[in-house]
């Protein structure tokens, strides 16, 4: 996979870019660009430079104003440039660290994308950017475990930029991250609220694809890549459709039949993942034994080989309690590494899932309860009844890409509704870290972690809140985005 | 509990239904034999759901104590009380004295707020949209109302107590609306909110013109099928409905001279809620995205003389503020749903703000089964987008909808005298951790969380005799029996999760 993609996780491709290049692929930008705005008086003269220094000095100085003042209009946001790396200090700020014990009054200090210093003294490095941050507060960024961002821009009447579903059931090799606009508007309208990463996940046929753990951040999927190759994707096969995010409105016909279906389906994925295993024990014994005849190189069964060594997870998505059963009890068969997407019925089945050790992405928080006699907050109490089995989970909005930016809110419900304040925040940040396995580099605010960093003048998952900072790998991010731009170019029209 | 009473009722939607009736013939006979276990069962257990948060018709009058008071027009009001009595708040100050007989409810750390008015809704509605035609102002939402829709009670929980039924938008001109209060439980009639002024929806866009949709086979493509032609449908319409109104003051005034011999028009019932809007008598609520549809409409309604109450949606609503104002119209928007279709590409949550600003009266709406039970979050989001104050963001989904309804006088605000529909709070609303405790309307409680949290044990146990009971059990093979769902897609708009998203319907 390394030689295949060139890089295995954000360091490795970040260091090949150079810092700040211009821009990406400027003769083929979309709609999404920004190419659409009214030539409406815009407040800042900034846009328009596009030069690197400029750029450089305009972030670099919307640094050094207080943390209160408004950041200078954004030369970056759409036009494909990667803001630097540096060396910065957010001082004087409550950091909520999540994985330790919160800071009242400390500072952070980042450098070349990573947290090297946090503590309430600090030594500032010269030459370092400071942020004043007092009176606001500094959180890991969110990360969404559950989404499409950036395979989708419009997912109705423009099919031609909707890339989730490929063409047939058994899909392995199609590979989100190849398909991941990094110019897509979703991805600043879904930073400036402080998600800083996010599993963007293919949705076809049966075996849908492999999912990217990316950075809200880059100007090329590259950049952008925390874990390129972060999951593979099955929909378990399902008797009946309704329910849940992935459930569709078909009227079911025969249960014996649609029984019969399913398990016809579950075997083809069986089929493939045991040709894989076949494909991956013929390639090392060839590779040991060069005598032996050279198995011809299948870059489907290749793709799978990690996945049915259980070397990397594997995401099932399903709601319904027998089909999280089902899928659990397929990936003990087949010896995967199973993470399960969805878990509306998880309450159900919290013993179950404690027992095997499964973790639940849980997407429905705000769906609607299942069935009609579910009571009215089964699903917003969904997270907490896990927490409370000891079962490991994360909260995702399970949104393709426009809506990720709720992710705050889900948990923020979750909360309201039993699971208590702080292991919400966990389920948006450290959780789904520990859950991709990524934890030893995001998720939590600790010295050597990737500088993905919030800094908020209130709560994180509080609706109120407003976002006043935002770096990502260690990048100061200007708060702009398409949103930002139109309320910018319309706002004092009179 | 709403029992499922026969295999035609798990199918709402128009395309089941002719699936649905063959499986009714085929299973008639076994049918038959259900219908009479369930109703047994029912009987047995003795009362549904519905019925269970509506038990206090006895009560006329209800103390609650030193609670925080958002009266929306008043202020914040803290350590106060609030006096309801017949249906009425009766008294909204500190140490008010109550009869001996009156429920008191303690509201120390507690929050009251007006019932949440959620002007473009969709629940309860058993079928849509009548998308046969472009004009369909015959059409009415109220024939087709289910009060058993268990949605309602959710969104009760979420602190919502009027609702605008609104027909879909699939055509210029739809069908007409409906304003209920949520009495979730009582017959359908006791829901119709008392002198609410009467309204019909209209369409701009992408769903009049049916851009998305795939005629069925043999079906002829119907007109309009641009935007040109959606403001034509209306024109033609309105130039119909003024000349029928002529025809119909042209015969009231021959009557009047009392002429012989006269010819009595004939009544036209696609016409008569035409005549209705433009006499002032009917407020129009029209779905739009895009600026230059909003412009169209109301270089429309100035030709004709009518005014629009409210542009629903209204996703480029801040691209025209100034023009929405100036015609006097209220915009009932979403903070979301943008980039889910091409028309929305532009949808702005800041998009409350700067219509706020611009003098437009703006309302947060669902839309949605499913949004309607977090309101409160979609109002907040107009604090944290914009900078609208705590009071503004509390009116998106109170005073200002109540207004957009035409029954600002009875709901929306806690003021004495007014309709005793509020609800209280565990935190403040505005908070994301926060949920209703109880929801009153009229004074009568009709969601209560620690009665809900008491009646599970017994649900549980309906349940399981229910699942024991000999329709219920497994068939062969050992697959579970289908769940009643069935239900109407959630939006009228499809606003389902992406390409995984739903059955388009409109």
């Amino acid at each position: 996979m390394k030689a295949e993609f060139g890089m295995q996780n954000a360091e490795c491709g970040m260091r090949g870019a150079p810092e700040g290049r211009k821009k990406v692929a400027s003769g083929k930008r979309s709609a999404a660009t920004g190419s659409q705005l009214p030539q409406a008086p815009r407040p800042e003269g900034a846009r328009g430079l596009r030069t690197m220094t400029l750029m450089a000095f305009l972030v670099i100085a919307s640094f050094c104003i207080s943390a209160a003042a408004q950041q200078p209009g954004n030369p970056t946001t759409q036009s494909g440039v990667t803001p630097p790396r540096g060396v910065y200090v957010i001082a004087n700020a409550r950091i909520v660290t999540v994985s330790g014990p919160e800071i009242e009054n400390g500072s952070i200090v980042i450098r070349d994308g990573k947290i090297v210093a946090v503590g309430m003294s600090v030594t500032t490095p010269a030459g370092a950017v400071t942020i004043n941050a007092r009176g606001l507060s500094v959180y890991p960024g969110m990360i969404d475990a559950g989404t499409a961002l950036g395979l989708v821009e419009v997912g109705q009447g423009a099919s031609g930029t909707v890339d989730t579903s490929e063409v047939g059931d058994l899909n392995p090799n199609a590979k989100a991250i190849v398909a991941v606009n990094p110019h897509s508007a979703h991805i600043a309208v879904t930073r400036v609220d402080g998600v800083t990463s996010a599993v963007s996940l293919p949705s076809g046929g049966l075996i849908s694809g492999q999912g990217a753990l990316i950075n809200l951040v880059g100007t090329s999927p590259a950049e952008m890549a925390v874990v390129p190759y972060a999951a593979l994707v099955i929909n378990y096969p399902r008797t009946s459709a309704g329910g849940g995010p992935f459930g569709g409105a078909q009227v079911q016909t025969d249960l014996t039949e649609a029984l019969a279906a399913a398990n016809r389906q579950l075997e083809q994925i069986r089929k493939m993942l045991r040709e894989a295993e076949a494909y991956g024990r013929a390639q090392d014994a060839y590779a040991k034994d060069k005598g032996l005849p050279r198995p011809a190189q299948n870059i489907v069964l290749e793709s799978l080989v990690p996945y049915v060594r259980g070397e990397r997870p594997v995401i099932f998505r399903a709601d319904r309690e027998t089909d999280m059963r089902g899928a659990i009890k397929f990936a003990e068969e087949m010896k995967l590494k199973p993470i399960i997407l969805g878990g509306d019925d998880s309450w159900k089945i919290v013993g179950f899932l404690k027992e095997k050790n499964v973790p639940v992405i849980l997407t429905g928080i705000w769906d609607l309860p299942v069935r009609e006699d579910d009571f009215y907050d089964t699903l917003y109490e969904n997270a907490a009844k896990l927490q409370q089995g000891g079962v490991r989970f994360a909260i995702s909005t399970g949104d393709t890409g426009p809506n990720v930016r709720n992710l705050p809110f889900y948990a923020g419900m979750a909360a309201a509704f039993g699971l208590p304040k702080a292991e919400a925040l966990k389920a948006v940040t450290l959780y789904p870290a520990q859950i991709m396995n990524v934890a030893d580099r995001m998720g939590s605010i600790e010295i050597g972690k990737m500088a993905n960093l919030v800094v908020t003048d209130g709560d994180l998952l509080e609706t109120r809140t407003h976002i006043r900072h935002l770096f990502i790998d260690g990048r100061p991010v200007p708060l702009t985005s398409r949103h930002t731009e139109l309320n910018d170019a319309f706002k004092n029209r009179r | 509990m709403p029992l499922t009473l026969s295999a035609t009722s798990v199918f709402s939607d128009a395309e089941f239904a002719e699936v649905a009736l063959r499986k009714t013939i085929a299973i008639k006979v076994e049918t038959m034999k259900r219908i009479f276990t369930y109703l047994l069962t029912g009987i047995l257990l003795g009362g549904f759901l519905p019925a269970s948060f509506a038990q206090d018709r006895g009560v006329t009058e209800t103390i609650i104590r030193n609670a925080t008071v958002l009266t929306i027009t008043r202020g914040t009001l803290t350590n106060t009380d609030v006096l309801i009595r017949n249906g009425k708040i009766a008294g909204v100050a500190r140490n008010l004295k109550a009869a001996a007989n009156a429920r008191v409810i303690d509201g120390t750390g507690k929050y009251i707020m007006p019932g949440i008015v959620d002007c473009h809704s969709h629940s309860m509605l058993d079928t849509i949209n009548e998308g046969s035609l472009s004009v369909t102002s015959m059409a009415r939402t109220r024939d087709v109302l289910n009060p058993n829709d268990i949605d309602l009670y959710r969104g009760l929980a979420g602190g919502v107590t009027t609702l605008n039924l609104l027909h879909g938008s699939a055509n210029a001109i739809g069908g007409l609306n409906t304003v209920v209060k949520m009495k979730f439980g009582r017959p359908v009639e006791e829901f119709l909110f008392p002198g609410a002024m009467p309204g019909i929806k209209f369409a701009l866009g992408e769903n009049p013109k049916r851009s998305s949709f795939q005629p069925q086979p043999g079906q002829t493509r119907r007109y309009p099928a641009t935007r040109m032609g959606v403001e034509e449908v209306i024109r033609d319409a309105f130039t119909r409905a003024r000349d029928y109104q002529r025809t119909w003051a042209e015969h009231r005034a021959a009557v009047s001279r009392r002429e012989k011999n006269l010819v009595t028009p004939r009544r036209d019932l696609q016409l008569e809620p035409l005549v209705e809007v433009l006499e002032g008598k009917r407020l129009v609520h029209a779905h739009c995205y895009r600026a230059d549809e909003i412009l169209m409409l109301i270089n429309v309604a100035n030709e004709f003389g009518f005014k629009i109450k409210t542009f629903q949606h209204t996703l480029e609503g801040y691209k025209v503020a100034k023009e929405i104002a100036q015609h006097g119209a209220g915009a009932s928007i979403f903070a979301d749903n943008w980039s889910y279709k091409i028309e929305a590409y532009d949808a702005i949550p800041y998009n409350a703000a700067i219509m706020t600003r611009a003098g437009v009266n703006v309302s947060m709406n669902s839309d949605s089964d499913e949004r309607a039970r977090r309101l409160n979050i979609e109002a907040a989001k107009a604090m944290r987008y914009g900078d609208l104050s705590e009071e503004e963001a509390l009116k998106l989904i109170t005073w200002n909808p109540a207004w957009q309804l035409g029954i600002q006088d009875r709901v929306g605000s806690i003021e004495v005298g007014k309709d005793a529909d509020l609800a209280i709070w565990n935190g403040h609303p505005l908070s994301v951790y926060s949920r209703v405790d109880t929801t009153f309307i009229d004074g009568q409680i009709f969601f209560d969380r620690q009665q809900d949290l008491a009646k599970r044990a017994d649900f549980e146990r309906e349940r399981a005799v229910l699942e024991a009971a000999e329709p219920n059990r497994p068939p062969a093979g050992g697959t579970s029996p289908r769940t009643p769902r069935g239900r109407r897609p959630t939006h009228d708009d499809d606003l389902g999760k992406g390409e995984t998203g739903e059955v388009d319907h409109r």
